[in-house]
């Protein structure tokens, strides 16, 4: 069921969630069109970060709906709010792609074999044909050298590359980035970014959340400024990131985040 | 003397068979028990989480000897009789298993959360992720602290010549009824024992260089 060219490729609608009475996200709802590059930014606490992760349900919501391509995807359809299987969840989840602010990679496979994971037990590519893949998106985020190093002996820029590329050779439909540059040293953002940058050329879709505001301007099709787990901003960079902004709350941020970067 | 010795060896060698069946026996049986419990309790519903920690903080709380003599006189009066064979590997191996199943526990808590994560992110179903990612990385960890368990297996399956059976230990016991030569016989079995524990934590030093390249 593919649904038409023109919808939404995810479709976030009225999504609410609570830890305990702390309400993290209040019915945020957002759209990311195919080919779009969508960046989240706002105050830490405000919710980006677990908006990211119920998008491919490393986090479960309380109330709304996400749908990917047309197909719910955390629950089952027909209204109930009944979790979808171990089996049907691991599917929808191997169609959208994750980078971690921490890297997350498996540090006893090689950087080859951590690519190469998902391709072999998810799709179900043989061996050759894995390792194929695996180096070709080496290659494209400048690491084909280090296709049989361990994690360990790569630089954090690095394993972040390692990173992206293992969630980008999935195919993904949407690529989910979540501050993938803040446990970098300064030096080493460039070139993380920079392999960012090449995938929204080629078209993927991405939603990120970042405090690169630089790169999120520069980069993005549409910015989302969220506080207080809601959404109270949302536009294109020349509007979000502006000179002359009515929304206060955002105003705020990017006044106080000009102060600590400048 | 020596003779005397000599010409109790193959009885001697026929306990110590015995004495390796039931190591090995309950090596087995208390690893598949308790990965599976020690999955029950990381990843299963409440109840299961609850019936496995009663049962592995309860067996741990016993001592062994108890818990043999327990499963062999005891459970008679509820209807189940074993043979003394069965009662001792059956109460070595429960007690065996709480201790995988902590052993097991503390490995896997060792990994990080991201870890499942990454693995959940690409698309890896449960058992994919248990296999690929967190069991070979729990592995080097879960490895040390069970091999010893390995060796108290080894050197506690001596409590069941208190049954009565004929391991090691009760054949070095029957021979010195007849000989009187107590000395040279436990020095005999002491030595076998250290021999058998010895090679399994060389053969431990070597499996953990050969998963030591995992580093954090």
């Amino acid at each position: 069921m593919s649904a038409n060219a023109n919808a939404p490729l995810l479709d976030v609608r009225d999504v609410s969630k609570a830890f305990g009475t702390v309400e993290v996200l209040r019915a945020v709802s957002l759209e990311v069109k195919r080919g779009e590059v969508v960046s989240v930014i706002g105050p830490s606490g405000s919710g980006k970060t677990t908006l990211l992760r119920c998008v491919n349900f490393l986090e479960s919501y309380d109330s709304g709906s996400i749908r990917i391509d047309g197909k719910e995807v955390g629950y089952r359809e027909a209204g109930a709010r009944q979790r979808r299987s171990e089996r049907d969840l691991a599917a929808m989840r191997a169609e959208t792609g994750m980078v971690f602010q921490s890297f997350n990679l498996f540090p006893h496979l090689t950087a080859a074999g951590n690519i190469m994971l998902g391709l072999r037990k998810v799709r179900g590519k043989s061996e050759a044909e894995a390792r194929k893949i695996a180096e070709h998106w080496l290659g494209r985020v400048g690491l084909a050298h280090k296709a049989d190093s361990l994690p360990a002996e790569l630089s954090g820029g690095q394993q972040q590359r390692v990173g992206i590329a293992r969630a980008v050779a999935m195919e993904p439909k949407i690529l989910l980035l979540d501050e993938i540059t803040s446990a970098l040293d300064p030096e080493l953002v460039g070139e993380v970014l920079e392999v960012v940058r090449s995938l929204a050329e080629d078209g993927m879709t991405m939603l990120m959340v970042t405090h690169e505001m630089a790169f999120a301007r520069d980069a993005s099709s549409r910015i989302v400024f969220m506080a207080d787990g809601s959404v109270s901003a949302a536009g294109p960079p020349a509007e979000i990131l502006g000179t002359e902004i009515d929304n206060e709350r955002l105003r705020n941020f990017l006044a106080r985040f000009r102060a600590s970067h400048f | 003397m020596l003779g005397q010795i000599l010409y109790a060896l193959p009885f001697l060698a026929q306990g110590f068979a015995l004495t390796l069946w039931v190591s090995l026996l309950v090596v087995v049986l208390s690893l598949i028990a308790g990965v599976l419990m020690g999955v029950g309790l990381i990843y299963g519903p409440a109840p299961l989480r609850w019936a496995v920690r009663i049962f592995s903080d309860t067996i741990r709380g016993i001592p062994i000897l108890v818990l043999i003599f327990f499963v062999y006189y005891g459970l008679p009066a509820v209807g189940v009789h074993l043979q003394s064979f069965w009662a001792a590997v059956l109460a070595l191996t429960l007690f065996k298993t709480a201790q995988v199943v902590e052993y097991l526990r503390g490995a896997v808590a060792s990994i990080p959360k991201g870890q499942s994560e990454a693995a959940m992110a690409i698309g890896l179903t449960f058992r994919q992720r248990l296999a690929y990612v967190i069991f070979p990385q729990a592995f080097r960890r879960f490895l040390p602290p069970w091999i010893n368990g390995v060796t108290d297996a080894v050197k506690g399956s001596a409590l069941v010549s208190l049954l009565g059976i004929t391991d090691l230990m009760q054949a070095i016991n029957q021979v010195i009824g007849r000989t009187y030569e107590a000395m040279p016989l436990y020095i005999l079995g002491a030595l076998v024992y250290f021999a058998v524990n010895y090679a399994l934590s060389l053969a431990s030093r070597r499996l953990e260089r050969r998963f030591s390249f995992i580093r954090e």
